[in-house]
């Protein structure tokens, strides 16, 4: 039955095979090879898109609803905001683990969507009240942080090896399509009912429950997973998910995508910087994002399925040298049409060619039972690094000016990609399923059953 | 799995989540009918003029979103359907509101209104309407936004101010005052985060305060229109509101740390730059308004289910609060 399918995808289902003891037909209708998209990638895209109308609605929502619905003072939704946004690290990388354990995925992202989907009746009933407002922020941060790693542990278990990036292209383009779409639907709303917040919300949780329950009906539970079953122990902390870094191949990736983001200014700043360039009207300033969001949208397929075919290094590496070309054309005086297109088009390249393509990136260096804790380790590094680059830019800016900080920055970006390349060098020269597993038992007395026993060539 | 039984056929799911796509249809639409219909109407036209002797306010009640006024002796009744604003301020025969007119995205703008409040001039802005003054003359208008974006912008974490000063008698326009040059501690200060917000202008139509903020600190700024200049003269003072004879400011005063109440109203001697708390110790987030020499008013979260009140309080720091205009916010005396 391997005969039929390509070598990669047949070696990957013979460590399965081995891994569950000859269980191999779970897995069989699995890896319909390169071209197609398996169904629960798709079923997990239209819940992304779903509920990202669904929080994009509110998030767009929320600061007009604080300060003009309730006249509370911006300064404390400024801070409640910014106050939940560490926490999510901790709880993403818990998120990983809980998925991990028994691969409970489905589970531990269902929990996150339907905590997040519940914050709307939070609002809605909360009131005026702040300590109400603050616990349903956090509730929809703890959802956010508790289900993107399990989901992207999901899309890669569901996807053949070779068809990863196309599979985390479609996702992102599916998720970015209802990021786009809640602002909409949400101004829209305040437009017809004159400013009821109230009703945001409400359609806000319909959409978030419809979410959830397309999670429940059509995205696959723990048994058609190939993941091994529970293996509970003492080993099994949270904690030891940074054990995974001992693996060296994900160790290069992390530090990598680390070194990478340590290089990238928030959007933000590019986005205020090229309004003060061009000094266009403010009333368009909201829309700067949706033009990088449509190039993003357009290109995160091709740009997987690119990825696919000649290695996934080459377009992150590629995607990063799109983001300096941006910070370049910012420095250069060119101005006009083309510096804003030429930005946008840069930034959505920069998007679309690294967030799916670093978790594809990423997942063949990762057993299968260790997936989600994994994604959440290099998830958390990478947001961490992005957020000290955001402080260091900012700072960079009041000392020195604008000028100085993004050549700085530029600088820092192509050292970054330099580094990069060297890390991931050795990363790919080997096939996909060849994961460098420590050995067993030697650096970790109990390590988790699930990690790959067989060796990985040769079995085919 | 917990969550469904693995057994479900492909037909049943579907069939399921058919049904429950048009039951959260259903609730979804009925909620957004039923706000459509309680949804108050928007509008730019006056039932009353500025005249002098009112008290003038944006009511949170009756007729929600539109101002409205009471007689300045506090006795009569009050007078419905002004202009909807989201802020509002009047003095000189000029009134100033702000205002946001839903779209995608949805829009602000500054407009000024005459005496008989019809338009004159219309600002395009972006951000949520959170200041509006009007010197006495009625000549210089400044108005403060928060620009938030929506979440297209990067987050909303990122709260910062835009200020604009607009001299209605040249029609000349600062549409951010950032850039003005700030002198701080006797030198002259560059940093790109500085903020500011809350202007107040003195009776010359020229000289001004305002509070800009840097480096996580707050400071009091005295402005000179003219030379286009700024001097800080205290610290952790926001919100200045200069009093009617230009001797004292009204500030709100940062005395606690984090979100949970941090202001208390001050007023500040500008002679012997003395300041004195007032006798409301309630958290206010306003810039007050002067009624006359000796009166302050100022916006304060609603009791009894109403979004906000207006109270009083003397100016010297003697007496008590007291309960203004119930269900209203954005006070100003028009003399």
């Amino acid at each position: 039955m391997y005969l039929a399918t390509t070598d990669a995808v047949a070696k990957a289902k013979d460590k399965k095979a081995k891994d569950k003891g000859g269980d191999a037909g779970k897995g069989a209708g699995r890896g319909k090879g390169r071209g197609r998209v398996t169904g629960p990638v798709l079923a997990l895209g239209v819940v992304s898109l779903v509920t990202d109308i669904s929080s994009e609605m509110v998030a767009a929502v929320l600061p007009l609803y604080f300060v003009l619905g309730l006249g509370l003072s911006p300064l404390q939704f400024g801070f409640l905001d910014g106050l939940y946004n560490g926490a999510t690290a901790f709880v993403r990388l818990l998120g990983g683990y809980a998925a991990d354990r028994g691969g409970r995925h489905k589970l531990v992202a269902g929990s996150g969507y339907l905590l997040s989907a519940l914050s709307r009746l939070g609002l809605l009933l909360a009131g005026g009240a702040t300590a109400g407002i603050g616990a349903a922020i956090a509730a929809d941060r703890l959802g956010k942080g508790v289900r993107t790693a399990p989901r992207d542990a999901l899309i890669s278990l569901s996807s053949p090896p070779d068809g990863l990036g196309r599979a985390f292209g479609v996702h992102r383009a599916m998720d970015t399509t209802g990021a786009l779409l809640g602002p909409l639907a949400a101004f829209a709303l305040l437009w017809v009912t004159a400013d009821a917040y109230d009703a945001v919300f409400v359609v806000s949780f319909c959409f978030g429950l419809f979410g959830v329950l397309l999670l429940v009906a059509f995205v696959p539970g723990r048994a058609a997973l190939p993941v091994a079953p529970p293996g509970p122990g003492p080993a099994a902390r949270p904690r030891k998910a940074l054990t995974l870094l001992r693996i060296p191949a994900f160790r290069r990736v992390c530090a990598a995508a680390a070194l990478l983001g340590a290089a990238t200014v928030g959007d933000a700043f590019l986005y205020l910087l090229l309004q003060r360039r061009l000094d266009f009207a403010e009333s368009w300033f909201p829309l700067l994002p949706l033009g990088t969001a449509a190039v993003y949208l357009l290109l995160a397929v091709p740009v997987g399925r690119l990825a696919d075919r000649v290695g996934r290094r080459g377009p992150f590496l590629a995607g990063h040298g799109a983001l300096l070309a941006a910070y370049v054309l910012l420095l250069l005086p060119t101005g006009g049409r083309a510096l804003l297109i030429g930005v946008l088009l840069a930034l959505g390249v920069f998007y679309a060619a690294t967030d799916g393509v670093l978790m594809a990136l990423a997942t063949p260096c990762l057993p299968e039972g260790r997936r989600a804790s994994g994604m959440a380790v290099l998830q958390t590094g990478q947001a961490l690094s992005r957020l000290l680059a955001s402080a260091g830019f900012g700072a960079a800016w009041t000392l020195w000016g604008i000028g100085a900080a993004l050549t700085c920055a530029a600088l820092a970006l192509t050292v970054a990609v330099a580094g990069g390349a060297a890390l991931l060098r050795s990363t790919e020269g080997t096939p996909a399923p060849a994961v460098p597993a420590p050995a067993p038992g030697a650096e970790d007395p109990h390590a988790p059953p699930e990690k790959p026993h067989a060796p990985p060539e040769g079995t085919s | 799995m917990t969550l469904t039984p693995p057994e479900a056929s492909t037909r049943l799911r579907v069939i399921s989540i058919v049904a429950a796509a048009a039951v959260l249809a259903a609730v979804a639409v009925t909620y957004t009918v039923r706000a459509v219909h309680r949804a108050e109407p928007i509008a730019s036209s006056s039932e009353f003029a500025l005249d002098p002797g009112h008290l003038y306010f944006r009511s949170t009640q009756a007729g929600a979103g539109r101002v409205a006024r009471l007689p300045a002796s506090g006795t009569g009744p009050r007078t419905p359907n002004g202009p909807s604003c989201e802020r509002f301020y009047a003095a000189g025969g000029t009134a100033l509101c702000l205002l946001r007119r839903p779209g995608i995205p949805p829009k602000s703008y500054a407009v000024v209104l005459d005496e008989r409040l019809r338009e004159k001039r219309r600002v395009a802005l972006t951000g949520i309407p959170n200041r509006a003054r009007v010197s006495a003359s009625g000549r210089m208008l400044s108005w403060t936004m928060f620009a938030t974006g929506d979440s297209y912008a990067g987050g909303s974490s990122s709260f910062s101010t835009r200020t604009s000063i607009l001299d209605t008698r040249t029609g000349y326009l600062v549409k951010n005052m950032e850039e003005i040059p700030l002198t701080l501690d006797g030198r002259r200060y560059h940093s790109p985060d500085v903020n500011y917000w809350g202007v107040t202008f003195a009776r010359d139509d020229n000289r001004f305060y305002a509070t800009v903020s840097t480096k996580g600190k707050t400071y009091l700024v005295q402005g000179d229109m003219r030379k286009w200049t700024a001097r800080a003269l205290r610290e952790n003072a926001e919100c200045p509101s200069l009093s009617p004879d230009n001797t004292r400011v009204a500030f709100k005063k940062r005395v606690r740390g984090g979100t949970k109440n941090p202001w208390r109203l001050y007023v500040l001697d500008l002679r012997t730059m003395r300041e004195r708390p007032l006798a409301e110790h309630r958290n206010v987030d306003d810039q007050a308004a002067w009624l006359d020499d000796d009166t302050l008013a100022y916006a304060l979260p609603g009791r009894d289910g109403r979004k906000q009140d207006i109270w009083t309080t003397p100016a010297d720091g003697s007496g008590r609060p007291e309960l203004r205009v119930p269900g209203a916010s954005s006070p100003s005396q028009v003399r």
